[in-house]
């Protein structure tokens, strides 16, 4: 069975081409614009991983991580979770790591540095 | 004509000659076309117009700065942190555990990556041997970094990364332990620095400078770049440098079958390769 991964991130064109890259890596993608579409995604769903920008309308990445993990994913694994964002300060990364993400995706990227990640959190 | 480009099939072969004695590296065809690309920044750098004339430069001239830059130029020093990151679990666990055992009474620990080129493989290891602290605690740990290109290794030394090469391969939670960001990049911390000696050396002539013969050996997609006799010589080179209970690691694509007698499968840990002579002492005894 194919993996899956929610794309959020409020750019079509970033949706776009982490679809490109997902889908050829016979990932399932689904995408949200932001992170209420999120978080209300996952409430009915369990991706295997969530590719999360940090700045987006409405509900941040941040905002989405905090109340994702109020989540219960039951007997489920809690889906990974890989930021992947313009916000390249080692602040920004700490901050996310210490919120809970499990890997860390500085844009620009390419296909090697995204699937190297999603090897990193084991669902490549 | 054989690089695809506007200069003579003479000025290719001139120029794989020079990078053959230089390091013992052929070039497959699948690279002769990139030649002319990867040299136009040298022949930007000096002043010259053309393959054709940056030969007659090569034959002409005393520069070595010219002929360092040109043979740095053909080399490929594609690396990333933890390539292939299953082999790193497997000696993380398993092959230093076997090391452990076998140097319990020098407590020297001695690894050599032999074609390092700009030194992530190199911090990949020093990171998760610094991660595994007490369990090294009293050891003397050496691990040397080696490659025929100075550029790479210069760079290795200074430990810098861009934001593209810092994220293939590196965990994010190490690299925000063990670099630094700075305006020009991922610095490598001092303390990751210090524990690893990176040294140009062309391994089919020179000796690493190990001071101890080496518990775990790197040769990852190097060999593939020698042509059969002298991807041999390699093999004996390996082998010299080798410790008795050593491990060598080939990358994914490489073996030793068919390529050489002096390193056999390890019956130990699968993908990873140990001096053959040690195997018929281990059944003899």
């Amino acid at each position: 069975m194919s993996k899956s991964c929610l794309v959020v991130d409020d750019s079509k064109v970033i949706r776009k081409v982490a679809r490109h890259i997902l889908e050829s890596m016979a990932f399932a993608v689904e995408e949200a614009a932001d992170g209420q579409e999120a978080l209300t995604f996952c409430r009915a769903n369990r991706p295997d991983v969530i590719l999360l920008d940090w700045n987006m309308p409405v509900m941040s990445g941040m905002e989405f991580l905090g109340a994702f993990n109020d989540l219960d994913f039951g007997i489920a694994e809690r889906p990974r979770v890989v930021f992947c964002t313009t916000e390249n300060s080692i602040d920004h990364i700490r901050a996310a790591i210490e919120a809970g993400a499990d890997e860390y995706v500085m844009k620009p990227f390419d296909r090697e540095t995204l699937e190297g990640k999603l090897q990193l959190v084991g669902v490549a | 004509m054989m690089g695809g480009g506007n200069a003579s099939e003479s000025a290719y072969r001139v120029l794989m000659g020079v990078l053959e004695s230089r390091t013992g590296q052929t070039l497959s065809p699948n690279r002769i076309w990139r030649i002319e690309m990867s040299l136009k920044p040298v022949m930007q750098r000096h002043g010259i117009e053309d393959l054709d004339a940056l030969v007659a430069a090569l034959v002409t001239s005393t520069s070595r700065q010219l002929l360092d830059d040109t043979v740095d130029a053909m080399l490929n020093n594609e690396t990333f942190f933890y390539r292939e990151h299953s082999v790193f679990d497997d000696i993380a666990v398993k092959a230093l555990d076997h090391v452990r055992a076998a140097n319990a009474a020098t407590r020297r620990l001695t690894i050599w990556h032999c074609g390092v080129s700009t030194g992530q493989e190199a911090y990949s290891m020093a990171m998760l041997l610094a991660e595994q602290g007490e369990k090294w605690a009293g050891w003397t740990a050496q691990i040397v970094g080696t490659d025929v290109s100075y550029q790479a290794i210069s760079r290795a030394r200074v430990g810098l990364y861009t934001q593209f090469e810092i994220q293939r391969g590196l965990p994010v939670q190490r690299m925000v332990r063990w670099f630094d960001q700075t305006e020009a990049g991922w610095l490598a911390k001092a303390d990751l620095r210090r524990r690893i000696d990176f040294t140009v050396q062309n391994m089919l002539v020179d000796r690493p400078p190990l001071t101890a013969p080496a518990d775990l050996i790197f040769c990852r997609n190097l060999l593939l770049y020698f042509a059969k006799p002298m991807r041999e010589k390699a093999f004996a080179r390996l082998r010299a440098m080798a410790a008795p209970q050593s491990f060598l690691v080939l990358g994914a694509g490489e073996t030793v079958l068919g390529q050489t007698d002096q390193f056999v499968a390890s019956p130990r840990l699968r993908g990873l390769y140990e001096p053959a002579d040690q195997q018929v002492r281990r059944v003899a005894a």
